[in-house]
């Protein structure tokens, strides 16, 4: 069995309404796809729409036991830039961790938010490319997209399997171009 | 063995709602509660879809589901219904006659805490006040476990020398709502390993004039109150036996008790649900420091496997037992005082450190659980046999 310091926690920071319960599921999804082990899950509160939300996804290629939140993720996706103002979502990230955020502006930028943190820091433009590929600007599965390209989590294949059959039709089909693109836009 | 081994993501809910669909009830009476709701959601998908034949009853209180239930019973049909917290509480009156009357009822439990203060998080204090009720109780670590003793519930329950009712607990949140991998069953696995339907001596039926529930004063009530407790000490070769035809048919092992690297251990945790989990990731840690330490997990709680517990931890220094339930003025945490009856009088048995965690979805996390562990050691060298501690709150 694996410990802790072998598996990958991956919390998602968003808004609710945003999707980021549905993010973690479809990638924890598309692990399992892969023959991997996984515990995801939402962080339930009085949580309404538009207010800050986490959800997790620890992910192994071995089984693993731990049954806990998660404090100290390896990796953290934020999908909406304005919790960059009001939550710490870099908080309990695990030195030299990765984030990717949800950010049109120029790195630079970004970068000053995360100052004193030690980490893989990460950009793409989801809400732009969720509203041209998608109609919506409903990032979640985009931020899926940069986040398996900077951590090679689980295949984009994978993850464009569970989204098609999460979403039918049309829908599925425009977030898997949104994936992909987001998947070549990251920086 | 049989039927292809498919893995599926569910949650703990999801996977329970498509094992009641594997078993096909005829009746299934339930309200919703969190964090229970997605198991009836679902099951009600599947009847309004046809996928099952199940009478699905909408009732207005969890009183009247459990009622629902003991009457559909009563008919001789197979019967599922599904709760938590306040909707348990609410069923106790009963639970009671439905273990009375020998309903062999199955019972999902999105073990919740209490209120006041309104909480919805996991806690098993709700399932764990119901083992006198005459209930077969199980626990459940995982959504695989979850969907495992769903199906095994309907066995035990219906088994002919046993005839009482069921429940199977998981812990709302962090086992309800998260997605792990489930390996499925075939639904010709789940009717070779369950009868069609349930073998019935005795029912409600238009063509013969019956009564049920009828008054019973001195003269016979504790003769019925003691052939239940003859059926529960029954239900322990019975729930035994079904795990072991389980094993084989899925290839998963299924056991009363899971011991984890208990072999050569010296010291141990004792938990059930979730907690366990956590206990063996902690065993793994502590071992990798050298030390001698392994995990039990209890599924059965009722009947409470006393020889076996006696025969696992014999031997043992000492016990740290991780108590996910609140009790209060009790000598112990509720599964201690259970422990400590099974053990007491015996030599070479380990000393005995409850533990009150975890309470309405606080988490006791890794590094807690190790320093409860290496309190246990330190009670133990200095010959106290039994603590009770609260842990993982504000001082």
């Amino acid at each position: 069995m694996k410990i802790l310091a072998e598996i990958t926690d991956v919390r998602i920071n968003g808004r609710g309404g945003q999707g980021a319960v549905t993010a973690s599921r479809l990638l924890a999804e598309a692990a399992i796809l892969e023959g991997q082990y996984v515990h995801a899950f939402p962080n339930f509160g009085p949580e309404r729409a538009g207010a800050p939300v986490t959800s997790y996804a620890r992910i192994s290629p071995e089984p693993f036991y731990e049954k806990t939140e998660v404090y100290e993720p390896h990796i953290v996706v934020v999908i909406d830039p304005t919790l960059l103002d009001y939550v710490p979502v870099s908080e309990g990230l695990r030195d030299g961790g990765t984030i990717v955020v949800n950010y049109d502006g120029e790195k630079d930028s970004l970068v000053q938010y995360f100052e004193g943190v030690h980490a893989n820091i990460y950009k793409v433009a989801g809400s732009i490319i969720a509203t041209e590929e998608i109609g919506r600007n409903v990032p979640n599965l985009v931020m899926l997209g940069a986040l398996i390209k900077v951590t090679k989590l689980v295949k984009v294949e994978s993850l464009t399997k569970v989204t098609l059959n999460r979403f039918k039709g049309v829908l599925g089909e425009k977030n898997v171009v949104a994936i992909n693109r987001a998947f070549k836009e990251v920086e | 063995m049989s039927g292809v081994r498919q893995v599926v993501g569910m949650t703990g809910d999801e996977a329970v709602a498509h094992a009641v669909k594997l078993v096909n009830p005829d009746v299934v009476a339930a309200y919703p509660i969190t964090p229970q709701t997605i198991i009836v959601e679902r099951y009600s998908d599947f009847v309004n879809n046809g996928e099952v034949d199940t009478s699905f009853i909408s009732v207005e209180s969890e009183h009247s589901a459990m009622s629902a239930c003991v009457g559909a019973s009563l008919t001789g049909a197979r019967v599922f219904t599904a709760t938590a917290s306040a909707g348990l509480a609410l069923m106790y009156e009963i639970l009671y006659v439905a273990s009375g009357m020998r309903c062999p009822i199955v019972l999902a439990v999105a073990n919740r805490a209490f209120s006041a203060p309104i909480n919805i998080h996991g806690e098993c204090t709700d399932q764990l006040v119901c083992r006198d009720a005459s209930w077969v109780s199980l626990f459940g670590e995982s959504a695989q476990e979850a969907y495992d003793e769903t199906i095994l519930s309907f066995k035990i329950a219906e088994h002919p020398d046993v005839m009482l009712p069921a429940m199977f607990g998981i812990e709302g949140f962090i086992v309800t709502h998260a997605l792990e991998r489930v390996e499925t069953l075939s639904k010709q696995q789940v009717e070779d390993f369950i009868p069609a339907s349930r073998i019935v001596r005795d029912r409600f039926c238009p063509d013969e004039n019956k009564t049920f529930g009828s008054l019973v004063l001195q003269d016979y009530y504790m003769e019925i109150k003691r052939q239940q407790e003859e059926a529960m000490q029954n239900a322990y070769k019975v729930t035994k036996d079904a795990m072991q035809e389980f094993s084989e048919m899925s290839g998963r092992k299924m056991e009363i008790l899971e011991k984890y690297k208990l072999e050569d251990a010296e010291y141990a945790f004792v938990s059930y649900g979730a907690t366990a989990g956590n206990a063996k990731a902690v065993v793994d840690r502590l071992r990798a420091k050298g030390e001698k330490v392994g995990a039990l997990k209890i599924r059965l709680f009722r009947p409470f496997p006393s020889l076996d517990i006696l025969q696992v931890l014999s031997g043992i220094k000492a016990a740290t037992i991780l108590d996910r339930s609140a009790t209060f003025g009790s000598p112990g945490t509720i599964v201690q005082t259970d422990i400590a009856s099974a053990l007491y009088g015996q030599e070479n048995v380990p000393s005995l450190h409850g533990y009150i965690n975890g309470l309405g979805g606080r988490v006791l996390t890794l590094p807690e659980i190790e320093e409860v562990y290496e309190k246990s050691k330190d009670y133990n060298a200095i010959g106290m046999t039994s603590t009770t501690d609260w842990v993982g709150y504000r001082k």
